[in-house]
């Protein structure tokens, strides 16, 4: 089959298995994994295969695999639906078919298949463990998701969504993808639908993605109307893209390409949740945790920056929206670094890790290294995936622990835990890896690559941004090394700790594969020019993603950044270390400061600028106001006028005239005159006689004078 | 000959007369009388006329005659209802019959 062909294949056993969960399967959990992980193979597999075919073409950048059908007409064209693998549309192919295998294998033990189901389990609501009898001796163990089909349904239509985000040829495809993940992300996050708080981040993280969609779609019909077009390949011609940067626009001052750049990348903003859009990364952390690792680590989240990287090519024709993006990246990675060093929660860590190390990618791009921020991109879906999940397994540990002794203790606080090394060996090891790759451990870990590529990028014509990320590595390696000594080592701190058990391989193996990843990924991108070990492998990360601007140098070897990442890694995380060996309690944490644990009461910032005059306006002012009192008081005086007439024709015209002039008047008017006539007829005789003759006389007195007169 | 006036005179005295005891007189029998005298003056009108016009035409003399008859079986019908009203209400007083009243 041709590769266009299987391409186009890839996205569609996903979708197939979603509509067959959710229509027939939904109540076998057994067909519907089955289902679903064979259908995300399936897809795994040709994406492999893509790739594979991919990497043999020379010069896939300027011959891509590209397909696309006509979808909806409009008035001299067609909008189109199509396909494209280039560079980066394999090397999506690659992380996402990956990452997204592994989680859904880890989804079955995460939902704890093959457990009884619980005591007292309600869909809508976390399993929370069954009693069972073993040997006449009774214990509660974890229970399985009453909605576990939905559940894998659910991932499936996402896994279909980002397939098609990532191999789309043209913008509306591209959204079309981004707004399938937006609404599963929805459903993931309030997963748990009878928990009011599941239930509010899943809104909320709709609302604020949303914001940020409506200015992306803004800024694709801005590109339609101003090129006619939304494929990439015909958007990003050396002509278009000239008439694009020299178009001005009557918005600060932004070329065409500027402001379209602008526009796409608030987008981003949203999805990738950079500040000030990224109040709802850390709530969805309500979602189960292969949700939180799928989602919110390596695809969704991804998908922002996946974008960003396709237009750069727009986006880099203007200098001011590069520093916009410079700067919202920075920015966001440093912002979220402070607020991870204050967190107990075992995943906002790890998800104002996430929003940080997004930061670092878009200030790369920023700072115009996008070949960086590809390589993040795909190191970061890795590692990210693989602490997430390394933590589920954590969180799955605990609760074993918790269901053990029968005490509520959160099994999502590290400070409820510690000692976790013992009792959860494989998870300790890959966490570690994973917690190292994120740190950026010089040479064995992918994150050192990548990261060090990105500093190496920013040095030297991006100062702010290089001193700001630099800093933000250095509390990045810190609150890793945090988050691991509170979780794994030291001694348990609580029951729930101490009776802590190894979860099942369905669990545990993703984490070993992604681990080999997390480790040997970063090797594809040694740079050429690297001291001892450059030059040995080629850089072919390099050269296939760079191929697709043309050709791209690397950046000069310069010691400063090598050596700011070492330092700022190595020193993270033994001061990481040294700070935690000893604590016990959050009492001792000398960094549980307020305005940090409060995330710069940002959310408390919105909630009273625009959430609450949002309700305000919706309840009082459209509500009350203008609905119930001036359009339903426009109503009812209009109905009170209205009567006021009818009553009043009746009471000045209809009563008194037609009834009273018309119809009684007469009545009584004839009815007077035979009353008063009445009395005539006396009944006598005589009387009679006397009024007849005097009325002969007088009609005889006027024959008289009448006829005498002729 | 007496002028044709006095004749018309004595008419119409009597009828005068005639009338205004059939208007005035209370009892029903003296209402007839009334009448019978209002029909004799008219009979001498007509006679009159007929004796002061064309004698040769006959007709004066036979519509005299004619209003005799006529009276006299006036009276008698006449008569008859007054007694029969008397056998019901006791009372021949014109004004006392006046139950066709509103």
């Amino acid at each position: 089959m041709t590769t266009e062909t299987l391409i186009w294949l890839i996205p569609l056993p996903p979708l197939l298995a979603f509509f067959l969960i959710i229509l027939l399967t939904n109540r076998n959990k057994t067909l519907s994994h089955t289902i679903a992980l064979g259908a995300v193979l399936a897809a795994w597999v040709g994406a492999m295969v893509v790739f594979v075919r991919a990497l043999g073409i020379q010069e896939l950048a300027n011959e891509p695999f590209a397909s696309a059908v006509k979808w909806i007409p409009t008035a001299d064209t067609w909008l189109k639906v199509g396909v494209l693998v280039d560079p980066l549309a394999a090397i999506g192919l690659f992380f996402v078919a990956w990452t997204v295998l592994m989680i859904f294998v880890y989804s079955v033990g995460y939902h704890n298949f093959g457990q009884p189901p619980g005591d007292h389990d309600v869909p809508g609501l976390p399993p929370h463990g069954a009693m069972i009898e073993c040997g006449g001796h009774k214990h509660m163990v974890p229970s399985v998701e009453p909605m576990y089909s939905r559940f894998f349904a659910f991932i499936s239509l996402f896994a279909f969504g980002m397939f098609t985000l990532v191999i789309s040829d043209n913008l509306l495809t591209l959204f079309v993808g981004w707004e399938i993940m937006g609404l599963c992300s929805y459903l993931l996050i309030g997963f748990w639908y009878a928990k009011p708080s599941a239930r509010d981040a899943g809104v909320k993280a709709f609302m604020t993605t949303r914001v940020g969609d409506v200015f992306m779609l803004l800024g694709i019909a801005f590109v339609y109307s101003a090129t006619g077009t939304l494929s990439f390949h015909e958007i990003f011609e050396p002509q278009v893209l000239h008439t694009l940067a020299s178009v001005p626009t009557p918005i600060l001052g932004l070329s065409a390409a500027g402001l379209i750049g602008l526009l796409l990348f608030i987008g981003t903003i949203g999805k990738s949740a950079q500040f000030p859009l990224h109040v709802w990364l850390p709530d969805a952390m309500e979602g189960p945790t292969p949700v939180s690792a799928m989602i919110h680590a390596a695809t969704m989240v991804s998908a922002g920056v996946f974008m960003v990287v396709r237009i750069f090519p727009l986006l880099s024709l203007d200098p001011r929206t590069m520093a916009v993006v410079g700067f919202v990246g920075a920015f966001t990675a440093l912002f979220a670094a402070t607020i991870a060093v204050a967190q107990n929660d075992i995943k906002r860590v790890l998800a104002y890790s996430t929003i940080s190390q997004l930061g670092y990618m878009i200030a790369a791009l920023g700072a115009g290294a996008y070949v960086a921020a590809a390589f993040h991109l795909v190191t970061h879906a890795f590692f990210k995936a693989l602490l997430f999940l390394g933590s589920g397994s954590v969180i799955h540990g605990m609760e074993h622990g918790v269901l053990h002794t029968g005490k509520h203790t959160d099994a999502q606080d590290m400070f409820n835990m510690g000692g976790l090394r013992r009792k959860m060996p494989i998870t300790y090891w890959t966490f570690l890896i994973g917690g190292l790759a994120l740190s950026g451990f010089p040479l064995v870990t992918a994150g050192f690559w990548s990261k060090d590529e990105i500093l190496a990028s920013t040095f030297g014509g991006h100062m702010a941004v290089f001193v700001t990320l630099a800093i933000a590595a250095f509390l990045t390696a810190f609150y890793t090394m945090r988050q691991i000594t509170l979780t794994f080592l030291g001694d348990p701190r609580t029951d729930a700790a101490a009776h802590a058990q190894e979860s099942v391989w369905t669990m545990t193996l993703p984490l070993v594969v992604l681990s080999v990843f997390a480790v040997g990924i970063g090797w594809v991108g040694i740079p050429a020019h690297f001291p001892g070990i450059g030059g040995i492998v080629p850089n072919w990360f390099h050269h296939f993603a760079g191929s697709m601007l043309g050709e791209l140098h690397e950046v000069e070897f310069n010691w400063i950044p090598l050596a700011t990442s070492l330092v700022v890694a190595l020193g993270g995380l033994l001061v990481g270390w040294l700070a935690y060996r000893n604590v016990k309690s959050p009492a001792q944490d000398a960094l549980q400061i307020p305005i940090l644990k409060h995330k710069w009461y940002i959310d408390e910032i919105y909630s009273a600028l625009l959430i609450k005059p949002s309700i305000w306006i919706a309840e009082t002012l459209v509500y009350q106001i203008m609905d119930k009192g001036l359009i339903d008081g426009f109503l009812h005086l209009f109905g009170k006028g209205t009567a006021a007439i009818g009553s009043g024709l009746r009471n000045i015209i209809d009563k008194p005239v037609i009834n009273g002039f018309f119809g009684d008047g007469t009545a009584n008017a004839v009815q007077g005159v035979g009353r008063n006539l009445r009395p005539m007829q006396t009944g006598r005789i005589q009387q009679y006689m006397v009024v007849s003759l005097l009325i002969m006389l007088v009609l005889a007195g006027l024959a008289y004078f009448m006829l005498m007169k002729v | 000959m007496i002028p044709l006036s006095w004749f018309l005179i004595l008419s119409a005295g009597l009828f005068s007369i005639g009338l205004f005891g059939v208007l005035s007189r209370k009892n029903a029998i003296a209402i007839l009388l009334g009448v019978e005298l209002m029909l004799n003056a008219v009979n001498i009108n007509l006679v009159s006329f007929w004796r002061y016009g064309n004698i040769a035409d006959m007709a004066g003399q036979v519509f005299a005659i004619i209003v005799f008859a006529v009276a006299a079986a006036e009276v008698a019908v006449g008569l008859a209802l007054v007694i029969s009203v008397y056998r019901q209400r006791r009372t021949v007083i014109a004004d006392d019959l006046d139950m066709m009243k509103w």
